[in-house]
């Protein structure tokens, strides 16, 4: 019944995730995402870009699950950054000011630049 | 009531020639009216005999066949008898305002562009000043220059259409009629070449404003000596739609017709509301359904807050039923849910928010970011950005599939549509027949009138003229079963008859192989569905038979109908499969194999097209020789014989119309015509008999 969401990850360098999502990040979704990314800070992977591009729906539950994240990242002495995000989940960043906690990076290579540089 | 309320401005205002018409025409009206008397009388006087004394219970499966195949028979007549009660011919026209405004909509598809051109140059000579649309479904380039060439309007399916349900041709004129503003439209199908006087002749009669269309004949100008299509529909063009006038219950018939775009919109309001009505019903249904499997697969999973918030919904859903029973406004009763619904997700998004504010405050780095947080609890407060994060577009409720689909669905903006409204009915191929009878059940009045003043094209070879009569009997039997119009709501008594009857008599493929049969098993295995062939038999059937057909001379006095009468035998086939194809588009959701019609002349002999009737005129045929040698013999009983051996010659007579037609070859000069002039037809000429 519930629409499973995908997650896929991969390690572009050392101590740095990248996390493909797509599907819908919701309720149902949000307990799985939430593990995936205590996974890689457990590896210590813990500088985390996550790819919205094939996010298509996103709801209170979902922004919840990528604070938790960013939260689990920062604790560990990481971050989480968010790239490619579309339309509908712009518009709730905006809505709920999170827009200011979150740089919405264009591209999953612009978030990974950022991490590189460092 | 006789037929004389009917005649514009009465008799005592007609010329002397008209009266002359009128006093020929309340004859003939009275005749038919004795004969459908006589005939109701002779039949029961036959069939109730049948059914007492002559059943031979010997061959029970034959004679109980053949019975219910006569009573079948018994019951067309009596529908055709009460929808010719009221006959009449309207003689002349009433006069015109003058200043009305028509647009005239050309339909089109895949027509070659110089059929269309003819068509569209002929509308635009009109007397009537009006404005001329080329509704191209096909969207083809080379049409729209040829109607700016010509000066013809050229309209396309807007962009609301994309990716939704297109409806045919009743989806081309819904789009026409969004793009267009005339009070008055005529409608006519791409070869349909129209006189200058079309509307003159029929504007006048929508000065009575409960007239909500005005149907002319369908004629065709390719057709070949004798008919061999029998594409022709001259009795019911004729005698048939002018019954169905006296009782206010003229077919549209698609083309050739002129409508009042207000009635239009008036049935699409309508039946949008109704339609809503119904859907909601199911999806409500469906809904409470689903909802079960729903909770027990979220408690399974221990999803206890989605729970709750689905528990929630409950109620409004049960509210919504019981509104729906009891009359509540629809817009109403959706909102109802819809605030609900946002009502139960409240809970999740409020636990949501609290959580991230407290994820926030706990992150490194990020102590100082005292605005957000301040943001994020002003939104539990704000109500706006609560509905917003709510909505059926954020909804966490969305994360279940079935509750997604119930949030889009209980509303009243018909979100799967191109448009909310249909002002033609959607709900058959045929979207003529249902649009006319929902104008009908709101108290609309139609007219027939009787001159022809559009020349079409027919189709020139069997197998396009076979695809277009089952798409129409298709289309008739999908109305009968979606909206049958006994129990559709409006009607009255006569118009319900008037609408049945022509269902009915789609019926007749089941009946059709018992009487080709029955004489073909009396000859080669003796079976007798009857008693005794006795005189008592004779007696009661042949003044029966005789009233029958000279009923039919009266009514199709002048006009050649011998090829309707064999083609609606000779088709059962067809018959049968519309019915059972309609069936299983209806309740079974299959799609109607649509067929589309070749845009060239289908050339050989098509002999797989009638294989059927082939196997049929074999085993007649066969029981035929049997039969005469055994007579020759003197081998049993010579009167089944006789008769068996004429009741086989005479399913032959009327098998072989679709021999002849199967090898119709038409000579080259038409064929040189036909190269240039090829025309998929929508057209719409009845069914083969009526």
């Amino acid at each position: 019944m519930a629409t499973r969401i995908g997650i896929e990850t991969e390690q572009p360098s050392d101590g740095i995730s990248l996390v493909r999502l797509s599907g819908r990040l919701d309720i149902s979704s949000a307990a799985e995402v939430k593990q995936a990314f205590a996974g890689v800070v457990a590896d210590h992977r813990n500088r985390i870009v996550v790819d919205l591009a094939g996010v298509t729906f996103i709801d209170s539950s979902g922004l919840s699950t990528l604070v938790s994240g960013l939260r689990t990242a920062r604790q560990a002495g990481g971050d989480l950054r968010l790239a490619a995000a579309g339309a509908q989940p712009v518009a709730l960043f905006s809505l709920t000011s999170l827009d200011q906690v979150f740089r919405l990076y264009p591209t999953v290579e612009e978030a990974l630049d950022g991490y590189q540089g460092k | 009531m006789s037929a004389a309320t009917e005649v514009i401005g009465g008799p005592d205002l007609l010329t002397t020639t008209e009266q002359h018409a009128w006093r020929r025409m309340m004859t003939r009206q009275y005749l038919i009216r004795i004969l459908i008397l006589v005939n109701f009388a002779l039949g029961i006087y036959y069939l109730s005999w049948r059914y007492a004394a002559s059943i031979n219970w010997d061959y029970w499966p034959l004679a109980l066949a053949l019975l219910a195949a006569e009573t079948y028979s018994f019951i067309d007549a009596c529908l055709f008898g009460s929808s010719m009660w009221r006959w009449h011919r309207r003689i002349g026209s009433p006069a015109k305002q003058g200043d009305e405004t028509v647009d005239v909509l050309i339909c089109c598809y895949n027509e070659p562009v110089e059929l269309v051109r003819e068509t569209a140059e002929a509308a635009l000579r009109l007397k009537h000043p009006s404005r001329v649309y080329i509704c191209d479904d096909g969207n083809n380039p080379e049409m729209r220059a040829m109607a700016a060439e010509i000066g013809s309007g050229y309209l396309t399916r807007s962009a609301a259409w994309q990716g939704q349900d297109r409806h045919a041709k009743a989806g081309n004129l819904i789009n026409a009629l969004e793009q267009t503003e005339g009070d008055f439209l005529l409608i006519l199908d791409a070869d349909q070449v129209v006189l200058p006087e079309i509307l003159d002749e029929t504007l006048g009669y929508f000065r009575d404003p409960k007239v909500a269309f005005v149907q002319t004949p369908q004629w065709f100008k390719n057709v070949p000596e004798g008919d061999p299509f029998g594409s022709q529909a001259p009795l019911f063009y004729g005698p048939i739609q002018e019954a169905k006038d006296g009782w206010n219950a003229a077919f549209f018939c698609g083309s050739n017709a002129v409508l009042r775009r207000e009635a239009l919109s008036h049935i699409g309001l309508v039946n949008y509301v109704r339609d809503l009505r119904r859907q909601l019903q199911a999806i409500l249904n469906e809904a409470t359904r689903r909802l079960n499997q729903v909770e027990r697969d979220l408690d399974r999973r221990g999803d206890l807050e989605l729970l709750a918030a689905v528990r929630a919904l409950r109620e409004p859903i049960a509210e919504a039923r019981h509104g729906l029973n009891s009359g509540v406004p629809l817009a109403e009763l959706t909102y109802r849910f819809q605030r609900q619904a946002q009502a139960s997700a409240r809970s999740i998004v409020d636990a949501d928010l609290a959580s991230i504010a407290r994820d926030l405050n706990d992150i490194p780095g990020l102590e100082d970011l005292g605005d957000v947080t301040d943001r994020l609890t002003a939104l539990l407060e704000d109500p706006e950005a609560a509905d917003r994060l709510t909505s059926r577009q954020a909804s966490p409720l969305q994360a279940i599939a079935e509750i997604r689909e119930l949030l889009l669905r209980v509303d009243v903006d018909r979100a799967f549509e191109a448009t909310a409204i249909m002002p033609f009915s959607t709900i058959s191929v045929t979207e003529d027949m249902a649009t006319a009878m929902r104008m009908h059940a709101l108290g609309y009045k139609s007219v027939f009138h009787s001159k022809i003043l559009a020349h079409g094209l027919a189709p020139e070879d069997l197998r396009t003229a076979l695809q277009q009569r089952l798409r129409w009997a298709q289309g008739t039997i999908q109305v009968m079963f979606r909206e049958n119009p006994f129990t559709f709501p409006g009607l009255r008594l006569m118009q319900r008859l008037a609408y049945f009857s022509t269902m009915w008599t789609y019926l007749a493929g089941f009946f059709a192989p018992v009487y080709l049969l029955s004489p073909a098993v009396g000859l080669l295995f003796g079976w007798s569905p009857v008693e005794a062939w006795s005189s008592e038999f004779f007696g009661r059937l042949i003044p029966y038979l005789i009233v029958n057909q000279l009923l039919f001379i009266v009514i199709g006095w002048g006009i050649t109908t011998w090829r309707g009468q064999q083609y609606s035998l000779a088709l059962f086939p067809i018959w049968i499969k519309s019915v059972t194809s309609a069936f299983s588009s209806v309740f079974l959701g299959k799609k109607l194999g649509f067929v589309v019609t070749p845009k060239t002349r289908q050339g050989g002999v098509s002999l797989q097209l009638i294989r059927v009737q082939l196997i049929c005129m074999v085993v007649l045929t066969v029981a035929v020789l049997i039969g005469l040698t055994r007579l020759v013999l003197g081998i049993g009983e010579p009167v089944p014989i006789v008769i068996n051996v004429v009741w086989a010659v005479f399913d032959m007579i009327l098998l072989s119309v679709v021999v002849s037609a199967a090898f119709h070859q038409p000579d080259d000069e038409q064929e040189a015509l036909l190269e240039e002039s090829f025309a998929t037809l929508h057209g719409r000429a009845g069914t083969g008999g009526r």
